[in-house]
């Protein structure tokens, strides 16, 4: 484990609904617990909602919300401006640039190009030194990647943006990205699965093709949501039988104890298909029964990830 | 409220929509298998290589193309498909695309000089909201051919749940919009738009983008602004069939706090789009199956049943935070009805199995189709 958060840069992804901003929260906790200097980068207008109804204080700027613990909610124009701004030195020229709107229209006919910038920006936080004056230096950048119906398209930004521009500063640029994410050394890469007959072989396929199409490793899977197993075999039986005696809300309690059991045995026969049809270490966090997940909640997974 | 079968009656399509991991590729299955085993001539499309699901339909994969799915399957299940047919196909956005501009390119060349562009190449698969585009395209296509009775769509994972919605827009104004023409001409209609100065700022621009992707960039738009016209109007009929009365869109969600928010805004936002609104389906609810309120003791009743103190004890705080959830679900699935201002919600519970064949399929259907809310938990209560 210490390796995974020993790199510069982790990557959490996984399909939605897995719970991967969880586990990114829970990673950079853990990070700033053992005294790195982390941030948690969320990708804006993307999957989260959630941003749309409990919207937080997390905006574009590095905020501090813990310590040792910063956040930020990566905008994709943002990215684009700042990026502009970096790359020409002259200001005559960058007021050219923005006076003209002729970057927004070029963002919106390249495809990839905001993407591309995105990434930039996260590369960006996680520089030794950074480009932004006077920028903060982080020992530990975690990502909450946005989910995709094809896991590989965030990794694949650079290298796909490499295709389509031939050469040129923005061809440099998308390379130096891609070396970056393929660095092992310095980038890491967790999957968030479920133990589900779906999760499990969306991450085996998510392992595959990020090896074979973006050429990187998973350093760690965390299987999510896995039911205690309360109930030994032998107990089942107790259970079940005590279930045709018993009458009323005792009944009712027994039955729900046998679909927990079946579901706790459902769940371990999931774990261990992700074991075997994956080569990276397998991780398991704990089902929160809690509906709203509290701090004491964020507490166990902490220890949990780390 | 009813069931799906009343939601859908005299429907040509269902477009099942929701944020990913809520089993919306399940629904849309379930559904289609369910109005098939009615008599229908249905086909679900579907965008998630969902592998197993293909393998229980019995399909070696889905492709691009649609496969009727065996009718001895549903004989086997105990299922009457009374003249119904079930036919399946997963989405690829690439080939579609590739397929649409075949058609609208006005020749050989143009469409040449198109598919091997670097920038369309990308745009393709990167373009955000092209995959959403090209699954519009393709029911629209489908639809047009009028072979089925039904279609279901089982919308993309997306980024953000509502991108289909206005995808076709989207693509248009992307291949009309100023971008085209500044990029179409670099020197002439953008000297035109930017006025002078205009040449100096595109050599700023090279700085940055370097002068090939300008190029590409330039060279595409203009082999595609022949099929402009084209595109307008095929997006202006998706447009057409999404909000026609014929059209009913699902919401599916799950019952915590979250997806419940999201299918709130959704279904706002379909409002919002004149999009006709068919109900919401919820799933994994963990139902409260029977009254759990009773007169007795509890911890007493259970080490009695049991024989055993500790056993009880552990029996009872499970059943403890099972009820918890329960509890939860119910209010957000209150607060859910109370939002939409209508009670077309259809609970799913969480099944104590995987769904991955037409069994389970089935099996989700006894909720789907329940014809009211009271069946469904009289259905629970004896599962």
């Amino acid at each position: 484990m210490r390796a995974l958060l020993d790199k510069r840069l982790v990557i959490v992804t996984g399909k939605g609904g897995v719970g991967k901003s969880t586990v990114s929260l829970a990673l950079a906790l853990a990070a700033a617990r053992a005294g790195k200097r982390t941030i948690l980068c969320e990708v804006a207008s993307q999957e989260h909602l959630s941003h749309v109804f409990h919207s937080s204080e997390v905006g574009y700027h590095e905020t501090q919300m813990a310590e040792n613990l910063w956040a930020i909610s990566i905008d994709p124009d943002e990215s684009m401006r700042e990026y502009v701004l970096l790359q020409l030195k002259v200001k005559a020229m960058r007021d050219l640039l923005f006076r003209s709107r002729i970057f927004t229209y070029l963002a919106a006919a390249t495809p990839g190009l905001k993407e591309l910038v995105t990434i930039g920006k996260i590369w960006e936080l996680a520089l030794t030194e950074r480009k932004v004056k006077s920028g903060r230096r982080y020992d530990t950048v975690i990502v909450d990647a946005p989910a995709t119906g094809h896991g590989v398209g965030f990794m694949q930004t650079p290298r796909t943006f490499a295709n389509v521009a031939r050469v040129g500063p923005m061809r440099q640029q998308a390379e130096a990205l891609d070396r970056f994410i393929r660095d092992p050394k310095r980038t890491g890469v967790a999957v968030v699965a479920l133990p589900e007959e779906m999760p499990v072989n969306e991450t085996a396929a998510l392992e595959r093709d990020l090896a074979e199409e973006v050429g990187v490793g998973v350093d760690r899977i965390y299987c999510n949501a896995l039911y205690p197993e309360r109930f030994a075999e032998q107990e089942v039986e107790r259970i079940e039988s005590a279930a045709d005696r018993a009458n009323g809300v005792a009944r009712v309690a027994c039955r729900a104890a046998l679909a927990e059991a079946r579901r706790a045995r459902a769940q371990r026969e999931q774990l261990a298909r992700l074991e075997e049809n994956c080569a990276a270490p397998v991780t398991t966090l704990p089902f929160v029964f809690t509906p709203q997940l509290g701090v004491a909640d964020i507490e166990g997974l902490v220890e949990a990830v780390a | 409220m009813s069931g799906i079968a009343e939601l859908l009656e005299g429907k040509r399509v269902c477009v099942c929509a929701g944020s990913g991991g809520v089993g919306k590729t399940t629904t849309a299955a379930a559904i289609a298998a369910g109005m098939a085993a009615r008599g229908k001539r249905v086909a679900v499309l579907t965008i998630d290589p969902a592998k197993r699901l293909a393998d229980s339909l019995g399909l070696p994969e889905l492709g691009n193309v649609e496969r009727r799915v065996d009718p001895a399957l549903f004989e086997a299940g105990g299922i009457e498909a009374s003249g119904g047919e079930l036919w399946a196909m997963m989405l690829d956005a690439k080939q579609t695309f590739d397929q649409v501009v075949r058609e609208q390119a006005p020749d050989d060349e143009t469409r040449d000089r198109i598919l091997s562009n670097r920038i369309y190449q990308q745009l393709s698969v990167a373009l955000a909201g092209s995959q959403e585009y090209m699954a519009m395209e393709k029911l629209y296509e489908i639809h047009a051919s009028r072979r089925f009775d039904l279609l279901v769509l089982d919308t993309p994972p997306s980024r953000n749940a509502l991108d289909f919605l206005d995808a076709p827009k989207r693509l248009t104004q992307f291949i009309e919009g100023r971008a085209l023409q500044v990029f179409m001409k670099p020197a002439g209609l953008g000297m035109r738009i930017f006025g002078r100065g205009a040449t100096m700022m595109f050599s700023v621009l090279r700085r940055i983008t370097g002068v090939d992707l300008l190029q590409d960039l330039s060279e595409f738009f203009q082999a595609f602004s022949g099929m402009v016209d084209g595109f307008r109007e095929r997006a202006h009929r998706v447009n057409e069939l999404l909000t026609d009365p014929s059209t009913s869109f699902l919401v599916v969600c799950g019952p915590q706090g979250e997806p419940i928010a999201e299918a709130v805004y959704f279904h706002r936002k379909l409002e919002q789009a004149q999009m006709p609104f068919g109900g919401v389906i919820v799933n994994k609810v963990h139902y409260e199956t029977e009254d759990a309120e009773g007169d007795g003791d509890l911890h007493a009743d259970l080490a009695a049943a049991l024989s055993d103190e500790e056993l009880a004890a552990r029996v009872a705080a499970n059943f403890d935070d099972f009820r918890a959830l329960a509890a939860s679900d119910r209010r957000n699935i209150e607060r859910l009805v109370a939002e939409i201002g209508t009670d077309a919600v259809i609970e799913v519970p969480y099944l104590d199995e995987d769904v991955h064949d037409l069994a389970g399929l089935m099996e989700v259907n006894r909720y789907l189709f329940a014809s009211s809310s009271e069946e469904r938990e009289a259905i629970a209560a004896s599962a």
